[in-house]
């Protein structure tokens, strides 16, 4: 904790300056393990942003720079029509869970005790996707339910909302409750306050986790491979069977595109989320 | 549940969400459970006939090998992940709190890239006539190509890559909580920097160890991708093994037991960690 440190050094400098180099001193070398690391996590990232600029179709060998892989991408039907449905699924799934998980986080601060109902809402974010993806197809079959993209929306629902109520129970830590006394004080109902105090108090929060949802649906995989019909195939879909039966260049440009909109989102919802912790 | 001046408040805020997760969580799971003491269909799905046969096949030397190689693999995958987002975590926590933020974007980000091209880029790499063979041979390290694609030290590598960011979280959570007077109280009175880090700041990280491991541990177990991808197939993990059952062997009974006995490992491995840890942080510890 930075505020902690700070005052100690300081307090010691004045007492004691003989103790301090030696206190704080910190051990050569200890960036050396962080960069490997990073040079672990970015180097295969970078070897596909690099190919995908790649002249050559061949995946191994550089032959100058080219920018030919973009347009073959997007005039590629079968990523195009992956991408189209992982757009529904993200689109449906995202609007299920902002709007079940921010009541549930709504009715789990306010009118539950205990742990059951919150551990129970925030199950789907820990729960193995094997287990809830063969569940699902278990359960759509039985139930008849003929599978494709409407039957992916619901399964991602499950684990979209544990992530929106989880984000929204944070804010909601963060909230005066007296405004909302206030509110319920002067005759509004319950249903009125949360619509007119506490959800516009929440929107970062929301927004944080419908961003999280939205992204988490985009590259999900394992559910979505037992849910939907084999013509509906969603992007992860698209590119598992693409590694499986003989990649083309183009993946390389589909995934620096992936790349660069997950960074971007992931950046907007840090942002959000820091927004979240700084306005008690 | 609990309000008392507004008995019907609740169920508009926490109906919906909850009937949700009854139909589509609760009741697929209960409903595997139920699957797996029944007969298998011929085409998928099950036959009302009680049986235990799915249990006890789970005995059978074949599917017992699956389920240790799948448990090795994984503790080899956390143990690496601990030794090598350890130090990377304590760095972390060491920098400054500008840096920190980014040095922590910076581990988290290639976790939000798509899940598959993250595998994908693996085989960029790892291939016969891929980079890292280009590489060695360039520098006259070898003359021929190593074959690393579709091995099982191939998967630990997969594996690691996709889940060592879920170990530097929570290990440095823990690291940065840690009160640096204590540290600096111990060096003060005479203890190398090695024993201050032995003695105060791996016990009170042990936790955020812990949670690293599960974080690591658990879908490692359960992945069925990279064996596939980056094994070929040739190393099965239960994860392949419940898919096969799935969409191979049409014997759902069966996949479903596979399934719910790796989730009851996964519910012992969390028990035993929350158990542990709440130990640590309660006792008193000596190093």
């Amino acid at each position: 904790m930075v505020d902690q440190a700070a005052p100690t050094t300081t307090a010691m400098r004045e007492l004691e300056p003989a103790a301090r180099p030696r206190a704080i001193r910190k051990p050569r070398g200890i960036l050396v393990p962080l960069w490997l690391g990073y040079v672990f996590l970015y180097l295969p990232i970078l070897i596909v942003v690099i190919m995908s600029f790649n002249a050559s179709e061949n995946l191994f060998v550089w032959k100058g720079f080219s920018l030919r892989w973009y347009p073959e991408l997007f005039a590629d039907e079968k990523i195009m029509q992956g991408l189209g449905n992982t757009l529904i699924v993200a689109t449906g799934a995202t609007a299920i869970a902002t709007v079940l998980g921010t009541l549930l986080a709504y009715g789990i601060q306010h009118y539950t005790r205990g742990g059951l109902i919150r551990a129970f809402a925030i199950a789907p974010a820990i729960l193995p996707d094997l287990l809830l993806g063969i569940g699902l197809l278990t359960l759509f079959s039985l139930a008849t339910v003929t599978l494709g993209l409407h039957s992916v929306i619901l399964a991602h629902g499950v684990f979209a909302t544990a992530f929106v109520t989880a984000i929204v129970l944070a804010r909601m830590a963060n909230l005066d409750p007296s405004l909302e006394e206030a509110s319920r004080d002067l005759g509004a109902g319950a249903v009125r306050t949360f619509m007119r105090v506490t959800l516009p108090q929440l929107a970062p929060g929301i927004v944080a986790g419908a961003l999280l949802a939205f992204t988490l649906s985009i590259d999900e995989f394992v559910i979505a491979f037992f849910t939907t019909a084999p013509t509906q195939p969603t992007l992860p879909i698209v590119i598992y069977s693409m590694v499986r039966f003989g990649v083309t260049p183009e993946v390389n440009a589909l995934a620096t595109i992936l790349l660069l909109v997950s960074v971007v989102t992931v950046i907007a919802a840090q942002r959000l989320t820091r927004l979240t912790g700084t306005t008690r | 549940m609990t309000s008392t001046n507004h008995p019907a408040a609740p169920v508009p805020f926490l109906a919906p969400g909850m009937i949700y997760l009854i139909l589509f969580m609760a009741l697929p799971v209960g409903l595997l459970a139920f699957y797996t003491f029944f007969k298998r269909g011929r085409f998928g799905g099950i036959v009302f006939e009680f049986t235990l046969d799915n249990w006890v096949k789970l005995l059978e030397p074949l599917y017992v090998s699956v389920i240790l190689q799948s448990i090795v693999l994984a503790g080899i995958v956390t143990l690496l992940a601990l030794l090598i987002g350890y130090p990377m975590a304590y760095a972390i926590a060491g920098l400054s709190p500008k840096w920190r933020t980014v040095a922590l974007v910076a581990v988290v980000l290639p976790f939000w890239t798509n899940f598959l091209i993250r595998t994908y880029a693996w085989i960029l790499l790892l291939n016969n006539a891929g980079w890292v063979n280009q590489w060695l041979q360039g520098l006259g390290i070898t003359d021929a190509p190593i074959s690393m694609l579709y091995t099982p030290q191939a998967i630990v590598v997969g594996l690691l890559y996709m889940y060592l960011p879920l170990m530097v979280l929570p290990l440095y959570a823990s690291l940065q909580q840690l009160d640096p007077s204590l540290r600096e109280a111990a060096t003060n009175l005479g203890a190398t920097p090695w024993r201050a880090f032995r003695t105060i700041t791996l016990p009170l990280s042990i936790p955020g160890a812990l949670t690293g491991c599960i974080f690591v541990f658990v879908p490692a177990m359960s992945n069925f991708v990279i064996p596939e991808l980056i094994g070929g197939g040739k190393t099965i993990m239960v994860g392949n093994l419940v898919r096969d059952q799935f969409f191979e062997a049409r014997d759902w009974p069966f996949g479903a037991t596979l399934a719910l006995l790796l989730t009851i490992l996964l519910v012992i491995v969390i028990v035993v960690q929350t158990a542990v840890s709440r130990r640590l942080t309660e006792g008193p510890r000596r190093g």
